[in-house]
């Protein structure tokens, strides 16, 4: 059980990296980003070798560390992965990568910027690979602080005011989820997840809180709800879930774009692994008690949001609205698989199928996002900080390689079969329409909308008369060729060959399925 | 099995691989681009011919002509999904049509494309629809066939958006994909559906598959919310891609705009194969169509099969009203593929798959006929798509005048000698003996008629009398290069092509006639024998002879109107148009059906999403706001109180103290002097006291 320590020494390879890159790198950008690249390929190599060696038939936790810490307050060091887990890590582990390379437009105390990039990763991996919530809480809400920089510090105009409100918005979400916690810790004395799940599944969690804390205004039902209400605000701030994202677009519209491929790739899968992580094995009866109105949030999230994408005008505002619609998806498959607990094995097959298509979908749109937003920061380079949907024209004409990779990552978004988008998205759709067909149905509309944003920026920007502003607009160099090329590359393989990825989350979404119980 | 059924997977793979060599070579690279897409659509071409012969032997033999080869894709919980592809006389029959018409018009594409900067490209796109048209074809999957389905549509987003400089091409593709995604949403929520009733999406898997007995026994008796069958839903949603697909009513809209395209695009993809796969589609999924739970095994209606057929019905006449008033070589074309489309849509809802398959097939021989005809008229126009500057092209492209003419013939079904009379007749044919209505049947009449009578007009327009070309205005879209004022013939590779598909036209009606039914046997295994007593069916003989005589009446009152004069100049008035400005004016601009949309659907959705971006800035948000600033008005308040009620006091009780220590600082100044001064004031007052005290 506790063989060589691999997920804390990947938790402080980013760690490391951000202090060499302050001591070596404080005064040169180009050290700073090189040194930066290469701690985050480290940590991509090692998260790598974890996936070459992990076991993927097994659906249990893997690479497990768990060293006692604070004995009176049942606080352990406690760190482990499953199938899941895994899928955090990796899909991490390329996304920063891609956010250090999308920065080289950063020109002021690169240093502080690229160490604050590395912290952030570091934060990320702490936070899949914690079982206990005491250490696990530390680095979710640590996390907030190299963001928080991050956006402020070398954002936009109004960055200021958007990285405040990330900052205080997630917080309270957190705090809410910080109470809840407590209030179960207060009543069982554990802290550690499993623990916590099982006793869930045995139904012994919510009559404990229920006996220790006295609260006599509130029946049992109540207290349950409550709690669950509690830890719900955390992760749907996070992810977020419709009417809890104001915060995020103009966040991702605001901060530098690598920035914003760290947010969307990877920080806002947080709120998803706790979703999956946390709510569902732990206070999945209360999630099936208020299915009803959850499922017309993750519909609204869908919808909404997809349509308010299209009435934006700038690119990075755009995308952050289509990725709450594409994440929205993923909690609509998240809320239908509480439907129907019992053991019937048709409805558990859908079940499998919806939750692998969201394992398949939130690292799908890591992929894509980050890759979207990427495009965005070389227009920006090249532009000089233009990103606006009618400040272009025609430029397919002066840019033609830059088009198809970006054609390609745009139809990814879309779903168009082939490319990565598809089979997350068919699974998902396929898994919960016999669980929740009205709530399925209605949200078709978020696809479709989600195609004619996407036509329309292939239209407005790439396509009709060439904007003569962008004659000279040079196109891809052979660097940002050879280094797009391995995500456009992975979204070809992911489309042909999804089992890519399913082949090491199935066991443990088969397991997460099964622990549904109650 | 045999190699060409474990290998059939080949047929759409090469044009594939040739596609994404293509997309990887430089712009300079034409010959190597055109040569491997030709290649490969000749080797699919082969393989597909030994497939079609396979299967004929097969049957010849007596042997089950279906072979299926499955794989796995992926994994979920217990299950695999699976993929696979097929073999069966309708894939064979589709592989062979869609691999020569291909290639056909990927030669004349040669020619046409030649002085086209981005020729290169084209062939990459052209290959890649080739792979994707056939991957539908062969697809033994539901999800497979949807899969290429969308990739079909994006090849024809693609090739229609070609010339992407122009606006018009930008916006028609990027409609064209949209309202085929309307349907095709159907499509995947019928998809979805049949997954979870059936458990599969194989169409045949040894009895599991989804269009077997098993399984449609199931779904037939599942009674929905709404009191309809399953199968009854699901078959309509996918009927819903189908009709997007194939520019059924109201989902029409896109494929007249898609003649923004180049002309072999609207030849191979807007004419022969894609816009076909909506009707292959349901040709595909007619055991779930006409899945029904009562007895008897012959065609009983069904709903959804009701459906279809008056779907097809309208769509036909609707279209071929339209086609009358229009003016472009192209639109005329492309609304007349929408008519015929509803003809093959009745035929399948009203007599099998064999009847609207039969259509399909002629149709695509003589529609990209037509179309390849059009384009050899527009490049020797130099672009130029009004038939009003057209005429008197017969002097200057006799090839091209009489393959058109042998295209036209077939399209109005001018009797006996063109494959068209054959194929229509026995749409017709079944439509008059349809148990449920004989109203499509009249439909499907006037549509003949009409046909017949926009097509001479057309060809009158074109070929006839002299010619009104304009050079100065002819728009030179594609062949600047080589403008010159007066009309001339294309060059071999392009007249080529279309002498081959002038004589399929023709030719390719008599494998499907009543007397020897050849076609329609193939596709059902069944023997054929050569039977000329078929002729004497009832009804039969009075339909062919109907509507022989509506094609001539149909001929006759083109020529009535536009060839008895000839047309004296490109601004003289419609002479049919003339008899009813409005009714024609109407037509002209489609039944506003395009405005209408744009007033009513389009404005819906942007309301909307205007309305979403409303909520997120002023609700959601301003719920936000509000909360933050009520916090931030908390605060100030808390201010407020610190700074004027606790600070107050503790400021005062401070200033207190701080002000006698101050006085008592006083005592302390340090200087000697005012030291000196005290104790001399006090001295005196002491002095002062003792001795006022000293005398009391």
């Amino acid at each position: 059980m506790n063989a060589f320590p691999w997920l804390t020494v990947l938790t402080l390879v980013p760690v490391v990296g951000a202090l060499f890159v302050l001591s070596f790198g404080g005064s040169n950008k180009h050290v700073a980003r090189w040194l930066a690249l290469i701690f985050s390929f480290l940590a991509l190599a090692l998260t790598l070798s974890l996936w070459g060696h992990f076991a993927p038939a097994s659906g249990a936790l893997q690479f497990q560390q768990q060293v006692p810490w604070i004995a009176a307050l049942g606080v352990e060091y406690h760190v482990g992965i499953d199938g899941l887990g895994l899928l955090m890590l990796l899909l991490t582990s390329i996304v920063v990568p891609i956010g250090i390379l999308a920065s080289s437009q950063i020109q002021e105390r690169a240093g502080l910027y690229f160490s604050l990039m590395l912290l952030l990763q570091a934060c990320l991996f702490g936070t899949f690979t914690a079982l206990n919530f005491f250490h696990w809480f530390i680095f979710w809400e640590l996390s907030l602080i190299p963001a928080f920089f991050l956006i402020k510090l070398w954002g936009g105009s109004r960055s200021t005011a958007a990285a405040t409100q990330f900052l205080v918005y997630t917080m309270v979400g957190s705090i809410a989820l910080l109470l809840s916690f407590l209030a179960i810790f207060l009543a069982t004395g554990k802290f550690d997840f499993i623990d916590l799940a099982q006793l869930a599944q045995q139904g012994q969690l919510m009559p404990a809180v229920i006996a220790k804390l006295d609260w006599h205004r509130f029946t049992p039902h109540h207290v349950a709800l409550i709690l669950f209400a509690g830890a719900f605000l955390g992760f749907a701030v996070k992810v977020p879930l419709v009417p809890f994202h104001t915060w995020l677009p103009s966040a991702y519209a605001e901060a530098p774009t690598g920035t914003t491929i760290v947010l969307t790739g990877a920080m806002s899968k947080m709120g998803l692994y706790g979703f999956l992580r946390i709510l569902l094995p732990i206070f999945g009866a209360e999630m099936q008690q208020v299915l009803t109105p959850l499922l017309w949030l993750a519909v609204a999230t869908i919808v909404l949001s997809a349509y308010a994408a299209l009435a934006q005008k700038d690119l990075k505002r755009i995308f952050a609205y289509s990725s709450i619609n594409h994440l929205g998806y993923c909690l609509l498959a998240i809320f239908s698989v509480v439907k129907f607990t019992g053991g019937d094995a048709a409805l558990t097959t859908e079940k499998y199928a919806a939750m692998n298509g969201v394992m398949l979908q939130i690292f799908n749109h890591a992929l894509t996002a980050a890759t979207l937003f990427w495009f965005v920061a070389m227009l920006e380079k090249r532009t000089g900080g233009l990103r606006g949907l009618n400040d272009f024209g025609g430029l397919r004409k002066v840019v033609p390689v830059f088009t198809g990779l970006m054609g390609i990552a745009l139809f990814s978004s879309l779903g168009l079969p082939g490319l990565n988008g598809f089979v997350g998205e068919f699974l998902i759709f396929k898994g919960s329409f016999p669980l929740v067909s009205w709530a399925t149905s209605i949200s078709l509309l978020g696809l479709l909308a989600t195609a004619i944003f996407i036509l329309g920026i292939l239209q407005r920007v790439f396509s009709g008369p060439l904007n003569e502003t962008w004659a000279t607009l040079p196109d891809l160099t052979t660097v940002e060729r050879l280094s797009l090329a391995p995500a456009i590359a992975l979204m070809f393989v992911l489309g042909l060959y999804p089992q890519l990825v399913l082949g090491f989350v199935n066991s443990t979404v088969m397991q997460m399925v099964q622990q549904l119980k109650f | 099995m045999t190699w060409i059924v474990q290998n059939l997977w080949l047929v759409p793979a090469l044009p594939t691989v040739a596609a994404g060599i293509g997309a990887l070579a430089r712009r300079r690279n034409r010959v190597l681009a055109a040569s491997l897409a030709i290649g490969s659509m000749s080797v699919s071409f082969l393989l597909s011919v030994v497939a079609f012969a396979h299967v004929l032997s097969l049957g010849n033999r007596g042997l089950a002509t279906r072979q299926v080869v499955d794989f796995r894709w992926f994994q979920f919980g217990n299950q695999w999904l699976k993929l696979g592809w097929m073999l069966d006389p309708l894939t064979a029959v589709m592989l062979v049509m869609v691999t020569f018409v291909g290639l056909l018009i990927f030669i004349y594409s040669v020619g046409y494309m030649e002085h086209d900067e981005n020729f290169t490209r084209f062939f990459c796109f052209l290959a890649l629809f080739a792979g994707a048209m056939l991957g539908v074809v062969l697809s033994n999957s539901l999800l497979l066939l949807f899969m290429c389905w969308e990739l079909v549509g994006l090849t024809s987003y693609l090739l229609i958006g070609f010339w992407y400089h122009k606006p018009e091409a930008a916006a028609a593709a990027k409609k064209a994909f949209i309202v085929t995604r309307i349907g095709d949403l159907g499509f995947f929520l019928g998809m979805a559906w049949l997954y979870a009733q059936s458990g599969t999406l194989l169409f045949y898997d040894n009895g599991a598959g989804c269009l077997e007995h098993a399984a449609l026994a199931v779904l037939v008796v599942h009674v929905t919310a709404v009191g309809m069958a399953a199968s009854t839903g699901i078959a309509l949603l996918i009927f819903c891609g189908a009709a997007g697909k194939s520019g059924q009513v109201p989902l029409h809209v896109w494929l007249p705009d898609a003649m923004e395209g180049p002309t072999p695009v609207s030849a191979l993809i807007h004419a022969a194969t894609m816009v076909a796969a909506g009707v292959f589609l349901i040709a595909r999924v007619y055991p779930l169509m006409s899945a029904h739970a009562g007895p008897g095994l012959g065609l009983t209606p069904t709903t959804a099969l009701i459906v279809v057929t008056w779907v097809g019905a309208i769509t036909a006449v609707f279209a071929a009203l339209i086609a009358i008033a229009q003016y472009d070589i192209k639109r005329i074309l492309a609304y007349s593929t929408i008519s015929q489309l509803g003809y093959m849509m009745m035929g399948l809802g009203v007599g099998g798959v064999a009847v609207g398959m039969f259509h399909l097939i002629t149709h695509a021989f003589f529609k990209s006929l037509l179309f390849l005809g059009a384009g050899s008229v527009i490049h020797g126009c130099n672009g130029e798509q009004d038939i009003r500057k057209m005429g008197g092209l017969r002097k200057f492209m006799p090839i091209t005048f009489l393959a058109y003419a042998v295209g036209m013939l077939a399209l109005c079904g001018f009797p006996l000698f063109f494959s068209g009379f054959w194929s229509k007749d026995a749409i017709l044919h079944a439509a008059s003996t349809w148990s449920v209505s004989r109203t499509p049947y009249y439909l499907g009449a006037f549509g003949a008629l009409l046909t017949a009578f926009y097509m001479t007009r057309q060809v009158y327009y074109v070929f006839a009398g002299a010619s009104r070309l304009d050079a100065s205005t002819a728009a030179s879209a594609h062949a600047s290069s080589h403008a010159t004022a007066t009309p001339h013939e294309s060059p071999a590779i392009m007249t080529i092509p279309l002498t081959i598909l002038a004589a399929f036209a023709m030719l390719l009606g008599f494998v499907g006639t009543p007397a020897w039914p050849w076609f329609q046997s193939f596709l059902q295994d069944r023997g054929v024998a050569l039977h000329l007593a078929a002729f004497s069916e009832p009804g039969l003989l009075p339909v062919m002879l109907s509507s022989s005589l509506i094609v001539l009446l149909g001929l006759a009152l083109g020529w009535w109107f536009y060839g008895r004069k000839p047309i004296a100049s490109a601004e003289a008035p419609d002479s049919f148009g003339r008899l009813q400005p409005h009714a024609f004016s109407i037509l002209g601009h489609a039944f506003y059906v395009d405005a209408l949309y744009r007033a009513t659907l389009l404005r819906l959705n942007a309301a909307w999403s205007r309305i979403c971006d409303w909520l997120d800035r002023w609700v959601w948000n301003g719920a936000v706001q509000t909360v933050s600033y009520t916090v931030l008005a908390f605060a100030w308040l808390d201010n407020l109180v610190d700074t004027k009620v606790v600070n107050a006091g503790f400021d005062e009780g401070c200033e207190t103290v701080s002000r006698s220590g101050q006085v008592l600082a006083l005592l302390q100044g340090g200087r000697v002097q005012s030291y000196l001064r005290m104790i001399g004031v006090a001295l005196v007052a002491l002095a002062v006291f003792l001795l006022w005290g000293a005398t009391r």
